[in-house]
């Protein structure tokens, strides 16, 4: 009943300047909508560019670095075993870049809760040889499921069907920079030259496009089988484990684990790519800073308006407080104004900002670099929405604070006797 | 004793801005229920702050106020506004009417701050408070569609919504025209004698002031007559 009698008198001081409201409202409006529109654009953007690299990115990587055995024959020679041995110019020893007992890492891989899947990958140094020049070329072996599966290959594949490279014998996926340069399509057949001096013939089924054009010059993919025929290996022999896990940021200390349980090298996705992490948190931190700077802004809207009302109502402040009226009750009723303008004005802009992320969702945007992308991209993340409508609330209030305490200040007899 | 709603023993009061000059000086008096008074004496005389004083809303004094057998010092600004609410009814010199509210809301708000009545009876006594003024037909019109007269007269409803003790007026008159002003007197006095409504008006209409019952004159601070 008293809120009530509270709220009423705040709705008549409302709407008696319904403009003024009005403004303020559309301050607080505009800001939120702009504060949801930048984050979800910018989240949306930050999650396409981090997706170019981590989402084909193994978590864990797992592989067989050729170089000097950390001990050397010498130390092992009890002789010399108290001294200080100096080696001077070691070389690495002759071995494969194979990654030894792969099938029981798999399996043993396979067990792990922590392990959502493992891809296994095998790269073979080769040259594509178009008439009588050669290009240097890296096929990447792969298992054309499970990378499909864990590291969206399939929407890098841009020209053909990423599944052909499977069922095709001898089949290959070009990546389209090179394609270009050699003027293959589809179906044509093509030669590369291992880096033994073996030359093999394979069809053209597909193009890959990275976006990164470097990249896309130099890689392409066979399934592992016609890889390791290329190199002349056994089926079991490959390079490289690419392992995705639940929780990405067990990766650091799984990769530690890994590499003293399987005795291979091994990295962690955060140390392979931190500048992306940097990036994107800069990035989130520009978009929060702008948002709350529009934020107080509006506020500062809502408490111009609030002042200029006290002014204006001072004799009715006044009488209110005479006839029984608490400094309290007139302070909560200008808290009452401040909130709904804010509660108003902040649920309308979370509206026009689902609105507006929708419009600019839809507007086109095509580049070459990024083959899976039409239009631009946008993150409707419900934690944006939380956090502008919480902080519409809290601007708002604090806008109301100062006026409302200053009416609630106000002394009914020096305005009834200054008349 | 139990008849006096309202004792003030020795109150005294300086400004001190910008130098101390004392307004009032050792004020003692009482008023009795049914009492019509009026306070009279020249511009500066301290009678309209003494107005303010007795009706709690200015709590800078010495001495002692007591309203209903209950002594005003050391209340806390929201029990001497229940007070206000309950007790005391105002009427000013200007109307003071919330242009954004209907006649008949104006006339309620103290009563729905009360909170006695259920919000019907609360519009059910403010439509007799308005019957008693004459000015029923206008309950629903916005105050800036009346005339001087009929705002004051509105203002007087709202005073007496809660039925209070006491209703204290700063020169009620003051703003309207003899015809006006005669209605109002006319109106106060009925409140008097028919209602036993207890008033305490400041005026320095002497022609007003010698239509009560009591007059209370006051020069330099200090009551000379009562």
């Amino acid at each position: 009943m008293k809120y009530k009698l509270i709220a009423s008198i705040s709705k008549s001081l409302l709407f008696a300047r319904l403009k003024q409201t009005l403004v303020a409202a559309i301050g607080v409006t505009f800001s939120i909508t702009m504060f949801i529109t930048l984050l979800s654009f910018m989240s949306g953007m930050n999650d396409l560019l981090d997706g170019l690299i981590l989402n084909r990115t193994a978590h864990v990587r797992l592989y067989n670095e050729i170089k000097p055995s950390i001990k050397q024959p010498i130390d092992l020679s009890d002789k010399y075993k108290n001294q200080y041995n100096f080696v001077s110019s070691v070389k690495p020893k002759d071995e494969k870049a194979e990654i030894r007992n792969s099938e029981a890492i798999i399996s043993a891989l396979k067990a792990d809760t922590r392990v959502t899947g493992i891809a296994p990958k095998l790269i073979a140094q080769v040259f594509y040889n178009v008439g009588s020049i050669d290009l240097t070329g890296t096929i990447n072996g792969i298992d054309v499921d499970e990378e499909a599966r864990l590291f969206f290959f399939k929407n890098y594949v841009v020209g053909g069907n990423y599944i052909d490279l499977k069922y095709t014998p001898n089949s290959i996926i070009l990546g389209i920079e090179a394609a270009k340069k050699m003027m293959v399509d589809i179906g044509s057949i093509i030669q590369v030259t291992t880096s033994k001096g073996e030359r093999f013939q394979l069809k053209v089924v597909g193009y890959f496009q990275s976006g990164i054009q470097e990249i896309d010059k130099v890689q392409s993919y066979a399934t592992l089988n016609t890889t390791q025929k290329l190199l002349g290996e056994s089926n079991s022999y490959i390079t490289d484990l690419q392992i995705k896990i639940t929780n990405i940021l067990d990766a650091p200390m799984m990769a530690k684990e890994f590499q003293k349980k399987f005795e291979v090298d091994a990295i962690d996705i955060q140390t392979a790519n931190s500048q992306f992490e940097t990036g994107s948190s800069i990035r989130t931190l520009i978009s929060y800073a702008v948002g709350i700077t529009l934020l107080i802004v509006a506020g500062f809207g809502i408490y111009n308006i609030l002042n200029m009302m006290i002014y204006e109502k001072m004799d009715s402040i006044a009488i209110l407080k005479a006839t029984g009226f608490s400094g309290k009750d007139v302070n909560n009723i200008f808290i009452t104004i401040a909130l709904s303008i804010g509660i108003f004005g902040g649920a309308l802009g979370l509206l026009f900002g689902y609105g507006l992320s929708n419009v600019i969702e839809h507007i086109p945007f095509n580049t070459p670099s990024l083959p899976t992308i039409k239009t631009y991209p946008i993150n409707y993340n419900p934690k944006f929405y939380m956090i502008g409508g919480v902080f519409s609330i809290i601007t708002t209030y604090l806008a109301g604070y100062f006026p409302s305490r200053k009416a609630s200040k106000i002394d009914p007899v020096i305005i009834i006797r200054g008349k | 004793m139990s008849n006096k709603i309202l004792i003030a023993n020795n109150i005294c009061k300086s400004f001190h801005d910008p130098i101390t000059v004392q307004v009032l000086n050792n004020i003692s008096f009482s008023i009795e229920k049914g009492e019509f008074i009026s306070v009279i004496g020249k511009s500066g005389c301290g009678k309209s702050t003494l107005l303010y004083i007795l009706s709690t809303m200015d709590t800078d004094y010495d001495g002692d106020l007591t309203i209903d057998g209950v002594l005003m010092r050391d209340k806390k600004e929201k029990e001497l506004a229940s007070v206000r609410n309950a007790k005391i009814g105002f009427v000013f010199q200007f109307h003071y009417l919330l242009n954004e509210f209907s006649v008949l809301k104006n006339v309620m708000l103290p009563g729905l701050k009360l909170n006695k009545y259920s919000e019907k009876e609360n519009e059910h006594r403010a439509y007799e408070k308005l019957k008693v003024l004459g000015i029923e037909n206008e309950a629903l019109k916005l105050p800036n569609q009346l005339s001087g007269g009929q705002k004051q007269r509105v203002a007087i409803a709202r005073a007496l919504i809660n039925d209070p003790l006491i209703i204290m007026g700063d020169e009620p008159t003051g703003n309207l025209d003899k015809k006006n002003s005669e209605i109002v007197f006319h109106i106060f006095k009925d409140l008097a004698e028919q209602f036993q409504q207890t008033l305490l008006i400041v005026t320095h209409d002497n022609e007003f002031a010698s239509r009560t019952n009591r007059i209370i004159e006051m020069q330099d601070g200090q009551i000379i007559k009562m």
